[in-house]
């Protein structure tokens, strides 16, 4: 993924959001306020903090129309994180997470591999995982989880697993689990399997394709540059 | 019976509480920031707990189909603790957040000099964020501290339709009544207030401007007591829309007044159910309205 494609995307997307001065709806998405905010954050980057806290009241929380995957809060917060000076941004990402509600900090870990702050976001993740919350959890398992070393990756993925998040919502999954993930899942099976537990379909499902003997050539392997 | 429960302390409540809340009717809360029982030493505490109520509750009730938000403040007993007082310093972040419905709560404890100081700055947070506040009246001396409380509201220049005075008994209420502030009541087992005792004073002062919480925290006290209260207000011959009116459209006009709230479409103030619309907004804001 190019990051600066995919902020134009998202900036499109979210432009595209009906006008929300519509007289039968609340404002979906206040256009000059964004506008404002965006300038402001760039001239006075000691202003994001109040700014990036109203996003979800100004710009609404829906999906939005044209990339789905996207909320018109977690949309904003990514731009107005994107708008500050360059030198401002690991810090900015830092407090913006550490200060934030859930929501804030959801937006920050979906901003991180759409920013140039290279591993400076990887403590944040591991924050993310740690917690139960799901939201933060399947947010932390997105493009930047490629920066999470292989024994923390395979425990974050277990996790979701344990707290019902659908693996859908791991990045690269396939190309990244490898026999150790299938070791652990099936103990998770065998504990699910005494218990007379379901175990989650698509726990199942990964569990059934790591255990068939990979061909040579077969592009499912786990990617080289996690191995390291 | 749809309720709102204004003031309840879920910190200190089981996830299983949540779930008896749930199968009861309780849709929305609001869960006020205050005192653990033990007291902390150092305001880098309140920033873990002010973070659970805008972070981990939230997501807690949420497993249960329940609206949670918070108030936010320096409760008076530690605002005489001089490690707590950077607290003060934290606030304007967390009064900037989604779900803070109001600053609280505030007020007296012991009426100390350091208690009128922090009740008058927080007051005063509340008129800069434009956001209501949640009056807690003290245990001890109860009459001259909700006079007290009052004259310190009407100081502040706030609204007194924007403040709830909490904690209210037979004799606190006519004081409270005649300034214009909201009344709120907490109905526990033993103590503060009980459904019968409450029932008597919706039927003498009627169901206006009062609000009915469980108050339910770490103490001898139960979250179901709001539905208690309905039940009883129900077997004395009020009918079910004053009980609607008391559980729930009171607290959600109260608390509405933040433009913060957020409820289901078919739960906001007076609309019926079922008219939701498509394409509002996912956690339907039915109380839209800027910062």
């Amino acid at each position: 993924m190019e990051p600066e494609p995919e902020l134009e995307r998202l900036r499109a997307a979210l432009l595209a959001v009906p006008d929300g001065r519509l007289p039968d709806r609340d404002w979906l998405l206040d256009r000059d306020w964004l506008a404002e905010a965006l300038r402001r954050v760039g001239a006075e980057p000691a202003a994001l903090g109040r700014l990036f806290a109203a996003a979800g009241r100004r710009c609404g929380r829906t999906p939005l129309p044209d990339l789905p995957d996207w909320t018109a809060d977690d949309a904003a917060r990514v731009l107005l994180l994107a708008a500050l000076p360059p030198t401002e941004l690991p810090g900015q990402v830092e407090a913006r997470y550490r200060e934030g509600d859930a929501a804030e900090r959801r937006a920050v870990l979906r901003a991180l591999p759409l920013l140039p702050v290279g591993d400076a976001g990887v403590p944040l993740l591991h924050d993310a995982i740690r917690t139960n919350d799901t939201r933060l959890v399947s947010a932390a398992l997105g493009p930047y989880s490629t920066r999470l070393d292989q024994a923390a990756w395979r425990q974050a993925v277990l996790k979701c697993v344990f707290t019902g998040i659908p693996l859908a919502a791991v990045h690269r999954l396939h190309d990244r689990a490898d026999a150790e993930l299938a070791t652990m899942l099936a103990g998770f099976a065998d504990e699910r399997r005494a218990a007379g537990r379901d175990m989650p379909a698509d726990a199942t499902a990964l569990l059934a394709r790591l255990s068939v003997p990979h061909r040579s050539g077969t592009p499912t392997g786990p990617g080289a540059e996690e191995e390291a | 019976m749809r309720i709102f429960d204004p003031h309840i302390h879920m910190t200190s409540r089981t996830t299983d509480d949540y779930e008896r809340m749930a199968a009861a009717g309780v849709r929305a809360l609001v869960e006020p920031a205050f005192w653990l029982g033990q007291p902390r030493t150092s305001a880098a505490s309140f920033v873990d707990y002010f973070d659970s109520l805008v972070g981990w509750e939230p997501f807690r009730a949420g497993q249960f189909g329940i609206r949670h938000h918070a108030t936010i403040a320096l409760n008076p007993k530690e605002a005489n603790d001089p490690r707590c007082r950077e607290v003060l310093d934290l606030l304007p972040r967390y009064l900037d957040k989604d779900g803070v419905v109001a600053v609280g709560e505030v007020g007296y404890d012991s009426m100390t000099p350091e208690e009128d100081e922090v009740f008058a700055a927080q007051l005063a947070l509340a008129v800069a964020h434009e956001l209501p506040a949640l009056v807690h009246t003290p245990h001890r001396d109860k009459a001259r501290g909700t006079e007290r409380s009052l004259a310190v509201v009407a100081e502040s220049g706030l609204d007194p339709g924007r403040v709830v005075i909490d904690h209210l008994n037979e004799v606190t209420v006519p004081l409270v009544r005649d300034s214009g502030c909201w009344l709120g009541f907490s109905i526990y087992p033993e103590t503060k207030m009980s459904p019968p005792r409450m029932v008597e004073l919706l039927r003498t002062y009627g169901t206006e401007r009062m609000l009915v919480n469980s108050a339910a925290d770490w103490g001898r006290s139960d979250p179901l007591l709001t539905r208690a209260t309905g039940e009883a207000m129900l077997a004395a011959g009020f009918d079910a829309d004053d009980v609607d009116r008391v559980l729930w459209r009171n607290p959600v006009e109260f608390y509405g007044q933040s433009g913060r709230l957020e409820l289901a479409d078919d739960e906001s103030a007076g609309e019926p159910a079922g008219e939701a619309t498509p394409g509002t907004f996912e956690g339907n804001s039915i109380l839209r309205g800027g910062s």
